[in-house]
């Protein structure tokens, strides 16, 4: 039920794809996955990938810190107004998936404020191999995991692997020095994830975030349609 | 009217974001005031009484109808730390969003109108309350019990203190709360014709002065 098209003040709920005024709000994409994966090294690469094409923002979840929204900062990878810390007191998942509302005030605030914007990023706090993201909050999630976590990740499994809408297998470069064997990782994820897509990356060569940099395209291709 | 409404808008789960804040619980665990289910219980009793037995009547009086707008001045006047008020709204603001979402209403898209930023939590959970049918004293249980319930869980993350120990506190403490709710509920009351001046304003120093200190702390677990 919309009441908002028959009461003014912000939206009662979080889902919907248009804002109060009726515009199509953002695309929301979430990154999880595991402590030290490359999360917040994905979200500075993306920014600085697609910022001139895009308006853009970064929502950051940091469990006891704002270590990554001050990263960002430090890297200007947008101007300071473009990047919000949510704290998530002690269990980031809960932040992102069973109770969002944080999440999305910072999203919606987001958009008030230095809006309109065409992308934002949201990035969990790093947690195991369960936490995603409620469809409440974000339109698509992307799982960061990378070779040094061990080689037998893909294998395990767990919602995050299983069901992210993109797999990302981070610190490629890595894989020779910790004995990460990529090609049974890449067999691994195809037999969890079926046709659901996994790219290799390494931000420390080129092409780095490329990969990741096309697929968000495809999905907000498909979202502004 | 369905009494069951209490139980969703109790339930620690409610999507409301309580879960990312302690109740001051934080700041007294690293003062060393709490360190054990003993002193856990001490300062639940402490907050009870005091942010307890204000955020119930408060409570109880929006769900009787008081103009939240004169609640929500009477809150900030009795909040003396800018932090905690600030905390209060955020929570009103997520409140807000999950209680409109629960039980549609106009009294409810009026105050989110109004107040798009947030109100004092307790007075959006006594809307919220009559939003869902129910009455003050369901709104003055809901707020006492929160105020106690919140630094509880906390306290369980914060020290690793074994959870069917907090839960005994909250067990003990609950003839306490009934107290509180009734008195809550008894000046609520009053308000409808003596105004909000009728309102509770009992505080603990200790808690606003501990919120200041936490908020400015560079790295913490819990927002407040
Ligand atoms: N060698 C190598 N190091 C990388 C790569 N990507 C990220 N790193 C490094 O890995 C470390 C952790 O990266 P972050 O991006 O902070 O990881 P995160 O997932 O955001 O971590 P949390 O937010 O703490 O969970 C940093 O020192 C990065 O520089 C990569 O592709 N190769
Ligand atoms: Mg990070």
């Amino acid at each position: 039920m919309h009441l908002d098209h028959t009461h003014h003040g912000p939206a009662a709920v979080s889902a919907d794809a248009h804002r109060p005024d009726g515009t199509r709000r953002a695309l929301r994409i979430g990154l999880g996955g595991p402590v030290g994966s490359g999360k917040t090294a994905t979200v500075a690469a993306l920014c600085r990938a697609l910022r001139d094409e895009l308006s853009l923002a970064v929502v950051t979840n940091d469990i006891y810190t704002r270590e990554d929204a001050e990263f960002l900062l430090r890297e200007a990878v947008l101007p300071p107004e473009r990047i919000t810390a949510v704290e998530t007191g002690a269990c980031p998942h809960t932040a992102i998936r069973d109770d969002i509302s944080a999440n999305l005030e910072a999203v919606e605030d987001l958009e008030d404020e230095v809006g309109p914007l065409d992308l934002i990023l949201v990035e969990s706090g790093g947690d195991n191999l369960t936490a995603t993201f409620s469809k409440g909050l974000v339109d698509a999630q992307i799982f960061v995991i990378d070779v040094a976590g061990g080689d037998d990740i893909p294998r395990k499994g767990g919602p995050g692997v299983t069901t992210a809408d993109l797999l990302v297998v981070n610190k490629t470069d890595l894989a020779p020095y910790v004995g990460s064997d990529l090609a049974r990782m890449a067999a691994d994820a195809k037999a969890q994830r079926a046709e659901l897509p996994v790219v290799f990356q390494s931000l420390r060569a080129e092409p780095g975030v490329t990969d990741v940099a096309a697929w968000v395209r495809g999905r907000l291709t498909a979202w502004a349609a | 009217m369905s009494r069951a409404a209490l139980l969703v808008l109790a339930d620690g789960r409610f999507p409301a974001g309580g879960h990312a804040h302690s109740g001051g619980a934080e700041a007294a665990v690293k003062a060393g005031r709490i360190t054990s289910a003993a002193s856990l219980e001490d300062f639940c009793r402490g907050r009870l009484h005091t942010a307890g037995l204000v955020a119930g009547a408060l409570a109880a009086a929006a769900a009787l109808g008081v103009e939240p707008r004169e609640l929500d001045a009477a809150a900030d006047a009795r909040t003396p730390s800018p932090a905690l008020r600030g905390a209060a709204r955020r929570l009103g603001r997520q409140l807000m969003r999950a209680a409109r979402a629960s039980w549609p209403s106009a009294e409810l898209d009026a105050l989110a109108g109004e107040f798009p930023k947030g109100a004092h939590q307790p007075v959006v959970l006594g809307v919220a309350a009559r939003a869902a049918g129910l009455g003050p004293a369901d709104a003055a249980y809901c707020a006492a019990y929160e105020s106690v319930s919140g630094p509880a869980t906390a306290t369980v993350r914060l020290l690793s203190l074994d959870p069917f120990d907090a839960t005994g506190v909250l067990a003990r403490l609950a003839p306490e709360l009934d107290r509180v709710a009734d008195a809550a509920v008894e000046a609520a009351r009053r308000v409808l014709d003596e105004g909000v001046d009728a309102l509770p304003a009992a505080s603990g120093p200790v808690l606003e002065i501990g919120a200041e200190w936490h908020a400015a702390w560079p790295v913490r677990l819990f927002a407040s």
